[in-house]
């Protein structure tokens, strides 16, 4: 039967399967080459804490979704159009995120008997047979079996057959939205490279799949999805843990600095580790520490010998290092921190995402110890942000708290990445010796930004020492005087104060500068606010957006801002963070809209909030 | 050209104006007073010299050396250090730590330093007390201390300092005491010359909280019958006269008299011997006990080992030569673009 060509503006595809399916593979691929192709895209991997989660289970389902379009993309989308399910259990954990009218393509290999068992459906219930899925499009697929069939001469064994099953699916899909498969075939090449005889197999079952939609006799539409009308420019596909990386070696680079990473493997934070650790030929020198401490330590270390350091963990991890935070704020030396936040508290929910450690950010860490911190926002944003993080601890002689969480870090979309010659120069000068005769070094002598020399060892004749216990001003000698501490303890929250000189006032996003209905969000929040706004825009609401990336200091004008709408509401995926901030700073009635269930807001839920609030 | 006058630096160079202010009569004094007169003699400038500490008494030494320093957190010089070495090589950095400090809250950070092996020293103070907050019970301390944490006497096992060390591969280990300038000096002469982690146990007497705990290896009267002063390529001698020394009975080490046995039976000390120092290091008996074995001073155990800086800075060397210097927009920009 033939196939007719429906057209899309947007598409929300949720690939899912066992951890052990390729999932996450899968969708990585399709990312790149509908990116490559000028959709704008949004992803969202969503996969289990345990590696290997028992096989065909709920707890072991790793999912995938992207959401693609020829408009504007802000989110991965809330519910699927298209839900790809490997297994029963893929199915049982996905389908309420499924739009009615919406398509399942089910490997029904996946669905035996044994599967179903694990899936925990009742004895004898096959939802593909009892008629339970009847308001959805159901494509079934024996992908096991053509794939089986389509590599019996390989000489590969059944095992090994099998884990390129996720090449037919994303041949399938690539015939279902027209793509070409140019992109994965490279990759596959690039990927197997030690082991060619892979490299064939993989491309056939690849084209198999894409050929199976071509030939089988069912009616299946196919979809288009035209380029989005962008901005103009060149683009890549960023993922947020790597954006991250590349705003810290371009910081590196462009501060003429060693950069110095000191970290503890911790989900999901340690791909900026990883990442970085590949870049030792732009001179990066990574530390893989016996724990949190200790990463944030030698930091330390290295931050006193003159290299650009930063430290990177989690919730729990940055926990460990509060300590080490204030000695770093005591002795006033640039450190930047980041916090790929996670469902906490404690282990809490290692794999899932949410932006609940503002506050430790804020205030987790013994006496008045002020730090500035920073939030990305989306996974681009990651490489902005941490390049500004690193831009103020150098400029202010200070730690700062970069936030981001699993959403963005795992995340990706298309970016328009920056040529290095239009990033800011953050070349700094070590002090120098200008002493005359007899004439002490002044450590803690500040300048106009209440930032003091970053003094160096090797520096002759400024030989000095620093130290965590409270410090006279000017000469950093131990001074246990009752006046001097206050003085002190009001100078370096003045120092943190000085900075919302030196960043960007706060702007609106989208909407009026005055009006009914102000959404003011932080962090990954973004893309979902964006969304709801916009479409209660279209629809009449007198609504703005405002996204905060600078939470300590805030803007100077973010007051005002705040002043000029009738009524303030804060989506957090948290119990109320930034709120609690914002009411005791400005003495803002704002309400809150709080998820904290692992998962990012649909726009549907916030756009909900916003008519209910006007 | 004009000629440069290189003034010869001299113990008084790094003494810094701050007081000094251990308790009268603390034996961290006179270690003080010899780091001071070693460091000239080292052949370093002032200026690359960095001295970090934790937490504790031990720990406020940098402030009074004239040198770069670090006053830092509980346990945590160590791993500070690890870092400033790792992005500054070319500094001579030092550690001062206690008891307390690098073997309790510090020890994980500790053991790891040693089996990375950078090339720093360590000044390990042991009191076997907690001075700073006025007497409590040291993971060095004896099981049965009593102390105002342990008022019926202590439950904990010792930690053997330098079997610790031994056992997480350290390439230099020694130990030395407050009371011995001569020996001390040399040591840390033999510490900062050796390329690799150096760890120097010093005993060292808290007059205020554990007085008189290594008397008798310090003091004249008992010193020469409860210590052995191994030095390399020389028999384990010691004893009022020098009259008794240590063979091996296979593994075990036996107190006997020089005078019955041939001077070929005794032990000779051979600081590569990495078996005959993990013997050595269990010369740990209380002296107290019947029998004990003499409490050896100097360099148990040396090896030369790659460093982890070296390696570290190796790794990136090489990563050039393969790939040539990082281009920031060959990073950024990656391997998958379009253009709209």
């Amino acid at each position: 039967m033939k196939s007719t060509t429906e057209v899309k503006n947007a598409v929300v595809i949720l690939f899912a399967g066992d951890s052990g399916d390729g999932i996450q593979l899968t969708g990585s691929q399709f990312t790149t080459t509908t990116a490559l192709y000028g959709n704008d895209v949004s992803t969202f991997p969503n996969y289990p804490a345990e590696i290997r989660a028992p096989q065909g289970t709920i707890a072991g389902v790793s999912g995938f979704q992207l959401h693609f379009g020829s408009e504007k993309i802000y989110t991965a989308g809330d519910a699927s159009d298209v839900l790809v399910v490997m297994n029963a259990a893929a199915l049982k954990a996905n389908l309420k995120q499924l739009k009615p009218g919406g398509i399942i393509i089910a490997n029904t290999d996946g669905f035996d008997a044994k599967n179903l068992k694990l899936a925990k459906y009742p004895d004898g219930v096959n939802p593909l047979q009892d008629g339970s899925l009847e308001k959805f499009i159901v494509h079934e697929i024996d992908v096991t079996k053509l794939v089986r069939v389509a590599l019996a001469d390989s000489g590969l064994g059944t095992k090994e057959i099998d884990r390129s099953k996720n090449m037919f699916v994303l041949g399938f899909i690539y015939w279902m939205y027209n793509r070409k498969l140019d992109n994965t075939i490279e990759f596959i090449k690039e990927q197997f490279k030690k082991r060619p005889d892979l490299i064939d197999t993989n491309i056939k079952v690849l084209k198999v799949g894409y050929n199976y939609g071509d030939t089988i006799e069912a009616p299946m539409n196919r979809f288009e999805v035209k380029p989005a009308p962008v901005e103009k420019g060149t683009y890549r596909s960023i993922m947020g843990n790597q954006a991250t990386a590349y705003g810290l070696v371009a910081a590196a680079q462009k501060s003429g600095l060693t950069l110095f990473l000191g970290s503890y493997p911790i989900t999901p934070a340690t791909d900026i580790l990883h990442e970085l650790a590949k870049y030792k030929n732009y001179g990066v020198k990574t530390f893989q520490a016996e724990d949190e401490i200790a990463a944030i330590t030698s930091s330390i270390g290295a931050a006193f010998g003159g290299a650009l350091a930063v430290t990177t963990s989690s919730g729990p991890g940055i926990a460990l290092k509060g300590e080490a935070i204030g000695l770093a704020l005591m002795l006033e030396l640039p450190l930047v921190i980041i916090n790929v936040q996670r469902g906490g508290p404690s282990t809490g929910l290692p794999t899932k995402t949410e932006q609940a450690d503002l506050l430790q950010a804020m205030y987790g860490r013994n006496g008045e110890s002020p730090v500035a911190i920073v939030a990305a926002y989306s996974p681009s944003s990651c490489f902005d942000m941490a390049f500004e993080a690193c831009r103020l601890a150098l400029e202010f002689m200070t730690p700062v708290f970069l936030l981001t969480d699993g959403y963005i870090a795992n995340g990706s979309e298309p970016w328009k990445f920056p040529a290095a010659a239009d990033l800011k120069d953050l070349k700094v000068s070590f002090a120098k010796n200008e002493l005359k005769e007899g004439e002490k070094y002044l450590p803690y002598k500040r300048n106009e930004r209440l930032s003091r020399p970053w003094a160096i060892p090797g520096t002759k004749g400024l030989e000095h020492r620093i130290g965590g216990i409270e410090k006279e001003n000017e000469t950093g000698n131990i001074s246990y005087d009752p006046e001097n501490h206050e003085f002190m303890v009001k100078l370096r929250q003045a120092k943190i104060d000085k900075i919302a000189d030196y960043v960007p006032l706060q702007t609106i996003d989208q909407g009026k500068e005055k009006g009914k209905l102000l959404v003011l969000g932080w962090g990954s929040t973004y893309g979902s606010i964006k969304t709801a706004v916009k479409e209660a825009l279209a629809e009449g609401y007198d609504v703005s957006h405002a996204h905060v990336k600078y939470l300590n200091p805030f803007p100077k004008n973010l007051g005002e801002v705040l002043k000029s709408f009738d009524k303030v509401l804060i989506p957090e995926m948290n119990n109320g963070q930034l709120i609690k901030i914002i009411r005791d700073k400005y003495f803002v009635d704002a309400k809150g809209l709080n998820k904290i269930k692992g998962m990012p807001f649909t726009s549907a839920e916030i756009k909900e909030k916003i008519k209910e609030l006007i | 050209m004009e000629a440069t006058i290189e003034t010869k630096l001299t113990a008084k160079d790094f003494v810094t104006d701050q007081e000094v202010r251990w308790c009268p009569g603390c034996g961290d004094y006179s270690i003080l007073k010899q780091v001071q007169t070693v460091m000239p003699e080292l052949g370093l400038k002032q200026e690359e010299i960095v001295f970090v500490s934790g937490i504790g008494c031990s720990s406020r030494f940098p402030y009074y050396m004239e040198t770069f320093g670090m006053h830092s957190i509980h346990g945590r010089a160590t791993a500070i250090a690890s870092g400033l070495k790792a992005s500054r090589p070319d500094l001579s950095v030092w550690i001062v730590t206690g008891d307390g400090d690098s073997l309790s809250i510090g020890g994980n950070h500790f053991i790891h330093l040693l089996r990375r092996n950078f090339d720093v020293n360590v000044l390990l103070f042991n009191n076997e007390i907690y001075g700073l907050t006025k007497g409590q019970y040291s993971p060095a301390s004896p099981t049965g201390k009593v102390t105002k944490s342990s008022p019926m006497g202590s439950v904990d096992h010792a930690f053997n300092p330098l079997a610790l060390a031994l056992g997480a591969d350290s390439t230099f280990i020694a130990r030395s005491m407050d009371r011995d300038p001569v020996h001390l000096r040399g040591i840390l002469k033999r510490a900062h010359a050796h390329k690799g982690t150096s760890l120097v146990e010093i005993y060292q007497n808290c007059n205020i909280f554990n007085d008189g705990v290594f008397e008798v290896f310090t003091e004249k009267a008992t010193k020469k019958l409860n210590t052995l002063f191994v030095e390399q390529g020389k028999p384990l001698v010691f004893g009022e006269n020098a009259d008794k020394g240590i063979k091996l009975d296979g593994f075990k080490p036996v107190v006997v008299n020089i005078a019955d046995v041939s001077a070929n039976d005794l032990w000779i000390h051979d600081e590569t011997d990495r078996v005959k120092a993990s013997i050595l290091v269990r010369f740990f008996d209380s002296p107290k006990t019947e029998n004990a074995l003499p409490r050896p001073f100097g360099i148990f155990y040396q090896e030369d080992r790659f460093c982890y800086e070296d390696s570290m800075n190796a790794q990136i060397e090489d990563a050039i030569k393969a790939k040539g210097k990082g281009d920031l927009d060959a990073l950024i920009r990656g391997k998958n673009t379009w253009t709209i």
